[in-house]
């Protein structure tokens, strides 16, 4: 095995771990955080074409951000121009003449910050109180599990309705409403992360850890963190598509406050504006749709592949082998096209 | 274990106190506070003070000139006799509204989750049972695509097809107009065709995932060692299909179910405004279009009420068909 034999080599070179260079350092943390996961995630379709997909939603976002496509304004185009006709408005326009293209592209980077937010709200706050709650026990654990009960007790949709009425100018900033739209997601994630933890921490290694006395943040985070980062990480997916479905939802009929118009507006504008029975106006609804269902299928396909680069096993797999991607792809590949 | 039921069932009426709490606290932060524009409408005209005050006690059971704790425990008194206000745009008592309106919300989702899980359990162990063949590989991706679908958008699709493209299917009300609320044969026909589409879009909605869990549970029950030992011990391949693979890779979702009642509960605030279908999520939109917050807040109470006592009954299934489930606690470290 090549590998075994250049750390031999290495081992031998240095006269002890603690001289490694600042770049060596750097190099292996390169390879562990960079190299590693990007050539896995790389290696599997799956993950491959989620990434394609999501990169071209971040570009799309970066010419809104840059200011290189019009913005949408009335009367930019004719009225119920289709799809693919007129290349001056690729995607066609709607009743009030607005280029659709326009419409959705300067809609991306308010939805990408929101998905973010939301995602990472709560992801973060389920890991904190599932590891803390689980791993702690008795009435710790018995406390928090009360107040996330609540929390699950009460129905998303509604709640998100009631505080976005409530808080009308939070809810048009995307980082707020990101959060505003899974303000209670994070209970059902705490809840299974908690029950998995409850198995972690019989774990003889966290045992010993627990008798040699290390504290508890540091018991969390070397120990029980690393095995629930798969979960983790797919949840996090979960939760983006979550953070989605309910904004454009509740756009669409028309309960969430708004500044700029997104793609839950032009659906909402489609629909109650009669693209429905009106011949020659699908397109209208058509594009918003694709815009939603694209970025969802390009985050469940990374979620999908995803736990590869967490999976211990598949990682050894690659360090056996030779430093080349493509026999990686060769030997990893497999599973759902 | 008779101990626990006891437990969970006294959490009820603390749940809906602390919801009943939650939605008096946000009536409060509502733009404008509790009717504020109401009161100075109504003194504007000239109506006395005591007048405007008893008026909008009776929309919201909140006494607006009592000190806040008195105005709460008024409030939730009145919550737990079944005293939700009185609507503002439909003069109707907030409760008798709802009253009407919940059976549809719970027709929709008990229906369409109940189908979704069947058709979806049936699906992925099918997956699983022909791992690898070409039906697993496209239903599979399938399952992801309609996976990153929402149901409101298979609404609108159906809508768009099925109703207004060829007309098979009415495109809104929970039944025909004409025909008498009673139970016959015509009414039931009626409802059923009316509530095809709203269901059939939230089925498919949710069909995708549920298969990609039991096919990824029972592709792992498929390599335990008792399922090879019931294969020795020369079993029928139905039955440690049924009792050995489909049990054991199914209660694992069953939890997931609980959440799942919640979700879906939710999302019929979308799929009824969709279709004007008038359960408890369409008077909840309807009272914040109209501005009638007794409304609005009534049907969020009433929602949420439901889904506690939903997760009541689902929970208490649960430990009937999983004896292994554990109620104890776990130590303190």
């Amino acid at each position: 095995m090549p590998s075994e034999t250049d750390s031999q080599i290495d081992w031998q070179s240095e006269t002890s771990e603690v001289e490694m260079t600042r770049r060596d350092r750097l190099e292996e943390l390169y390879r562990r955080w960079i190299y590693e996961p990007v050539a896995i995630a790389w290696s599997d379709v799956r993950t491959r074409l989620g990434i394609v997909i999501l990169t071209i939603y971040l570009l799309i976002a970066g010419v809104a951000v840059a200011g290189l496509y019009r913005t949408p304004q009335t009367n930019q185009a004719g009225r119920f121009v289709k799809m693919f006709q007129d290349w001056s408005v690729p995607l066609g326009s709607t009743n009030s003449g607005t280029d659709l293209a326009a419409l959705i592209i300067h809609s991306t980077p308010f939805v990408l910050l929101m998905v973010l937010s939301g995602g990472v709200w709560a992801t973060t706050v389920a890991v904190a109180v599932g590891t803390v709650s689980g791993y702690k026990g008795g009435s710790i654990d018995n406390a928090i599990m009360t107040v996330s009960d609540f929390f699950m007790a009460i129905p998303g949709l509604p709640l998100v309705i009631v505080l976005a009425m409530t808080f009308q100018d939070a809810a048009s900033n995307p980082i707020y409403l990101g959060v505003i739209l899974t303000i209670n997601y994070w209970a059902g994630l705490a809840r299974s992360i908690r029950s998995q933890v409850l198995a972690i921490r019989e774990e003889s290694y966290v045992e010993a850890s627990r008798t040699m006395g290390t504290s508890t943040p540091r018991i969390i985070f070397k120990d029980v963190l690393p095995n629930i980062m798969p979960y983790v990480m797919v949840n996090f997916v979960l939760a983006a598509r979550y953070t989605i479905f309910a904004s454009v939802g509740l756009y669409f009929i028309g309960v969430l406050p708004y500044s700029v118009k997104n793609w839950g507006v032009v659906l909402n504008n489609a629909y109650y504006q009669g693209a429905l029975y009106t011949p020659g106006t699908g397109h209208w609804l058509f594009v918003p749709m694709v815009a939603i269902v694209g970025l969802t299928f390009g985050l469940i396909l990374l979620s999908q592949g995803m736990d590869r680069i967490f999976n211990p096993r598949v990682r050894t797999r690659l360090a056996g082998e030779s430093e080349s991607t493509e026999e990686v792809s060769e030997t990893v590949t497999g599973g759902m096209p | 274990m008779v101990n626990y039921y006891l437990r969970r069932l006294a959490r009820i009426p603390v749940t809906i106190l602390a919801v009943a709490t939650l939605t008096f606290g946000l009536i409060r932060l509502l733009p404008g506070g509790p009717f504020t524009q109401l009161r100075i409408q109504l003194l504007r005209r000239g109506v006395p003070i005591e007048q405007v005050n008893a008026r909008i006690q009776a929309l919201q059971n909140i006494q607006p000139d009592a000190p806040l704790w008195r105005q709460y425990i008024g409030y939730i008194i009145g919550v737990f006799q079944g005293n939700l206000g009185e609507s503002i745009s439909l003069g109707d008592p907030v409760a008798s509204i709802l009253a009407r309106a919940a059976p549809w919300t719970i027709f929709l989702v008990v229906t369409s989750t109940v189908l979704m899980f069947i058709i979806g359990v049936l699906i992925g162990a099918l997956q699983a049972y022909w791992e690898g063949s070409p039906f697993d590989k496209l239903s599979s991706s399938a399952s992801i695509f309609v996976m990153s679908v929402p149901y409101y958008i298979f609404a609108v699709v159906l809508l768009y097809y099925l109703a207004y493209g060829q007309g098979w299917f009415p495109s809104q009300n929970p039944a025909a107009r004409g025909i008498e609320n009673t139970l016959s044969l015509e009414y039931l026909i009626s409802v059923l065709r009316h509530g095809a589409l709203p269901i059939i879009s939230f089925t498919i909605g949710g069909i995708g995932s549920t298969a990609l869990n039991m096919r990824g549970n029972s592709i792992q029950i498929l390599g335990k060692d008792y399922v090879e030992v019931a294969r020795l011990r020369g079993l029928s391949d139905g039955r440690i299909a049924t009792r050995y693979v489909a049990k054991n890779a199914i209660l694992p979702m069953y939890t997931g179910l609980l959440l799942l009642i919640g979700f879906r509960l939710g999302g019929t605030v979308v799929l009824e405004e969709i279709f004007n279908y008038p359960g408890l999520g369409y008077y909840l939109i309807a009272g914040i279009n109209s501005n009638d917050y007794p409304l609005m807040m009534g049907a969020f109470l009433v929602i949420t009420v439901t889904l506690v006592i939903a997760v009541f009954v689902a929970d208490m299934t649960y430990s009937f068909i999983d004896p292994r489930i554990s109620t104890g606690e776990s130590d303190a470290f």
